[in-house]
């Protein structure tokens, strides 16, 4: 990959009114950011067709920062929101920046349903395991028994693997990264636009401030060691499940499973839309 | 879009049609080419027909998992330069709320139906009501103004669609059509108006370079021009206070003050174009029946009954009842001893009514729920009983 | 002049089709002014169906029945719930097999319209069969409109049927209506 340097990158891409952004020290929002700028680089995406949309939360101030079309919507609705913007015009490129408590959590139905039509657009939902805007609350994919501020005693629910989720429901492009894995994301990104249908790609994030500080993963340096150490390709997790031995199954308790999950064809819905419309048309 | 597509998927010239089916037929000749939805009795019918109509002539129809998801579908379908309806009844209203608000605080052109029924929460399904008066006005949070119409019959359905969406493109908001389920599922003769009849606004595209565009900027009229995505002017659509770039400045109180006292104003400034009503037998009045919607026709019927009777009754209809026709109400209560005001909810517009009048007359309220449309003859023995 | 007409029976008679069929004819092709409602009040539940079609030929204020001036009723537990709204000057057509006890205080015409309905091949003309009784009985619009109002509002495959489920309506009306009525239709006066 012949890449550029960052600030070419951003003097090219962000809206530089917007600095400095809002992230914490350690975030690994600005890291998303800086993979994305990357993968529609390297296509040669056009910036004036593509419109990046967004919820509410950290990670949806995104779209602001670059210097595109932009709608940055309310809580929970960006996937609704983005699929006006897609249907209405199906010749625009879609990205859509999203949490996992805006994605998954108050916006879940709209994932189930933007998935199972199949909108062609590019997912990036950055989970960083809490509702980090408003300090730190519990989310859909705190994991069990971490401590946030409206789980003083740790979490008592079993969290949402937004990834299985999304293939279960047959959407054509499914990854999981860590920020700390940094050229992958990349490649998953450009794949995830490049896909005619929907496109999901989690990036797990650090949020020392929010939610590190109460899980023993304050400092910058441990919690880039947290991911590193807990993740796993999904290749090599789906191995060891299936021919390793006890001792090596014992090793997957607490890993994540990263990687590809999902890259396949499914016709999306302005595609059929198009040919009904083909079909009902009138003739002037 | 061809218009003599709208036309040809519309039929005959004269049909006989629901109050629902005239509303999409109003939509479909503004323009509209996106509509999102979500099934709710009494609205289905609007849904419907778009679902049949628009494929034919090349627009789209999508049927949302909720009504947030419709009414947010359609906001993003309006930045890409398309006209765009969306249509419920009292329970999807409700959740419309939150992104009621986006929409205004965005400017995004935009048109919701609303065909009422009863409440609280499922209440009537089936039977018609004028419950969401009230929350058309002040149902989402913050400061705010709203354009709010209200249909009296089967035709103004289709005409005050059309204006609605006028009013949407030529004002940058979001703009409500009220019916309610009774109206929206009764049948009348609709003549479907020839182009020359009707006038069509769009809103006004930005002719700048996208270097010199000020998304958010205004001219005299406070309304700023549109850039559609995907045209090159890389506008940033935030329902934060934002700047005239569309920048967030949530924190600064001059912003938002300038920023949400023109979006008030852009629509407060031009009541004499956006506030509509209709004046019958008002010259020499005693009594004056303040009504809209369905009821506005049994009104008329009282007015002709009254005066047969030799009672000098007139009524004030309003057409348009947010932005609310306060200078019509208050020239009037120097006029009249009483206003009448029927109403299918508990008393709601008896409110702004009250505030208008301050004290000039007398206002009394003839409430009817429970579906029932008011009797002619109710309204006329409150009249004898009141003179 | 204003015209109430209220045509009741029971779901799937098609008695709103009737009475859409019947406000078109008046609206599109008498250019009269018309309003057709289904329901109007929660004492529309239960097995009754009503539809109402108000014609005028002037505006139409309050758009529903008031006081019937004609009551078509294609059921028991319609008829008895509705006969009491029909005006003094009103008249009720039923249909007797399924109106047995049809008793008021207006002339009743009976056209057996579900009968004749099957005879013409398909009982799902009832309403059709109904409504050109109540045409040539109350006169509300011309033959010519709601002959050109049911053509134009059903499938194309059943104008034939409904054509003729339209005529042998009418005549069954006219033929009640001018008393020779023949032992299909006949006038019940009886006012107990």
């Amino acid at each position: 990959m012949a890449m550029k340097q960052a600030e070419d990158l951003r003097e090219k891409y962000l809206r530089q009114s917007m600095f400095p952004t809002i992230f914490c020290d350690g975030c690994g929002i600005g890291n998303v950011l800086n993979y994305t700028l990357w993968a529609i680089d390297e296509i040669e995406l056009d910036i004036d067709r593509t419109v990046f949309v967004s919820g509410i939360g950290c990670s949806s101030r995104l779209t602001g920062y670059v210097n595109a079309d932009g709608l940055h919507t309310t809580h929970g609705r960006a996937l609704a929101f983005a699929t006006g913007v897609k249907v209405a015009n199906p010749d625009l490129t879609v990205i859509v920046f999203t949490g996992d408590g805006d994605g998954s959590g108050i916006g879940g139905n709209h994932l189930l349903h933007t998935i199972r039509r199949n909108i062609d657009m590019t997912v990036i939902l950055v989970n960083n395991y809490t509702y980090g805007m408003t300090g730190g609350q519990v989310a859909p994919t705190t994991p069990m028994g971490s401590i946030t501020t409206t789980t003083p005693y740790g979490n008592s629910e079993w969290p949402l693997d937004v990834c299985e989720v999304a293939r279960a429901l047959g959407a054509p492009y499914v990854a999981r990264w860590p920020v700390t894995f940094p050229y992958q994301p990349i490649k998953s990104i450009e794949q995830g636009i490049r896909k005619r249908g929907f496109a999901l790609i989690e990036m797990l994030a650090p949020c020392p401030t929010a939610y590190g500080r109460r899980n023993n993963l304050r400092a910058l340096d441990q919690s880039w060691k947290w991911y590193k150490d807990h993740s796993l390709l999904v290749e090599e997790y789906e191995r060891i499940e299936r021919f390793g031995t006890d001792a090596e199954r014992a090793t997957l308790q607490g890993k994540i499973k990263v990687g590809v999950f999902q890259d396949s064809e499914r016709e999306c819905f302005s595609d059929q839309w198009r040919a009904v419309v083909e079909r009902v048309k009138l003739k002037a | 879009m061809d218009r003599n597509l709208i036309r040809k998927a519309l039929g005959a010239k004269v049909q006989f049609i629901q109050g629902d089916e005239a509303c999409a037929y109003g939509a479909l000749l503004a323009g509209c080419t996106f509509f999102g939805g979500y099934p709710i009795t009494p609205a289905t019918e609007v849904a419907e027909v778009m679902a049949r109509l628009l494929p034919k002539i090349g627009g789209c129809y999508i049927q949302m998992e909720d009504e947030i998801a419709s009414i947010a579908a359609i906001i993003g379908a309006s930045w890409t330069g398309a006209k765009t309806m969306t249509s419920t009844s009292g329970p999807g209203f409700s959740l419309m709320q939150e992104n009621l608000g986006y929409g205004i605080m965005t400017e995004t052109p935009c048109v919701i139906i609303n065909v009422q029924r009863s409440g609280p929460s499922t209440g009537q399904p089936t039977l018609g009501a004028y419950g969401d008066m009230m929350q058309a006005r002040w149902g989402t949070h913050g400061d705010h103004e709203i354009i709010m119409l209200c249909p009296a019959n089967v035709q103004e359905s289709l005409d005050l669609t059309i204006t609605a969406f006028n009013f949407a493109e030529r004002y940058r908001t979001p703009v409500l059509v009220f019916i309610d389920g009774e109206l929206g599922h009764m049948r009348e003769r609709v003549i479907i108006p020839e182009d020359d009849e009707i006038a069509i606004v769009n809103r006004t595209i930005s002719n700048v370079s996208p270097d010199e565009y000020v998304p958010f900027g205004v001219n005299g009229d406070l309304v700023p021009a549109f850039a559609p995505f995907g045209a090159g002017y890389h506008t940033y659509v935030t329902g934060l206070t934002h700047n005239e770039q569309g920048l967030p400045r949530a924190s600064s109180a001059e912003v938002h003050n300038r920023l949400v006292r023109r979006l008030a104003d852009k629509i407060l400034n031009n009541t004499d174009d956006i506030v509509l009503y209709e004046e019958l037998e008002t010259d020499d009045c005693e009594i004056l029946l303040v009504s809209y919607g369905i009821t506005a026709g049994v009104c008329r019927d009282v007015v002709a009954t009254a005066r047969q009777r030799g009672v000098k009754v007139g009524m004030l209809r309003l057409i348009t009842i947010w932005p609310f026709a306060e200078e019509a109400v208050a020239r009037l209560a120097q006029q009249v001893r009483m206003m009448i005001v029927s109403e299918m909810n508990m008393g709601q517009i008896i409110h702004p009514i009250r505030e208008a009048v301050a004290g000039r007359c007398d206002v009394r309220l003839i409430s009817k729920i429970g579906g029932a449309l008011h009797m002619p003859a109710e309204i006329m023995e409150a009249v004898e009983q009141w003179r | 002049m204003r015209q109430e007409i209220r045509i009741c029976g029971f779901g799937g008679q098609g008695v709103v089709t009737a009475a859409v069929i019947l406000g078109k004819a008046a609206a599109v092709f008498d250019n009269l002014v018309a309003t057709q409602t289904q329901s109007y009040g929660p004492e529309a539940r239960g097995g009754a169906a009503k539809a109402e079609v108000v014609i005028s030929d002037g505006p139409i204020g309050f758009p529903a029945v008031v006081a019937a001036d004609v009551l078509a009723a294609m059921s028991q537990e319609a008829f008895n719930k509705y006969k009491q709204d029909v005006k003094i000057d009103g008249v009720i057509i039923v249909d007797p097999d399924l109106v047995i006890d049809h008793h008021a205080d207006q002339p009743i015409y009976c056209v057996p319209a579900t009968r004749i309905a099957e005879e013409l091949g398909n009982p799902i003309v009832a309403n059709i069969v109904m409504i050109g009784a109540l045409t040539a009985v109350a006169h509300p619009v011309s033959w010519d409109a709601i002959l050109a109002s049911t053509l134009e509002s059903v499938p194309a495959r059943f104008k034939d049927l409904n054509q003729r489920a339209l005529e042998t309506g009418f005549e069954a009306g006219q033929a009640v209506a001018s008393g020779n009525g023949r032992a299909a239709a006949s006038v019940d006066r009886d006012s107990r």
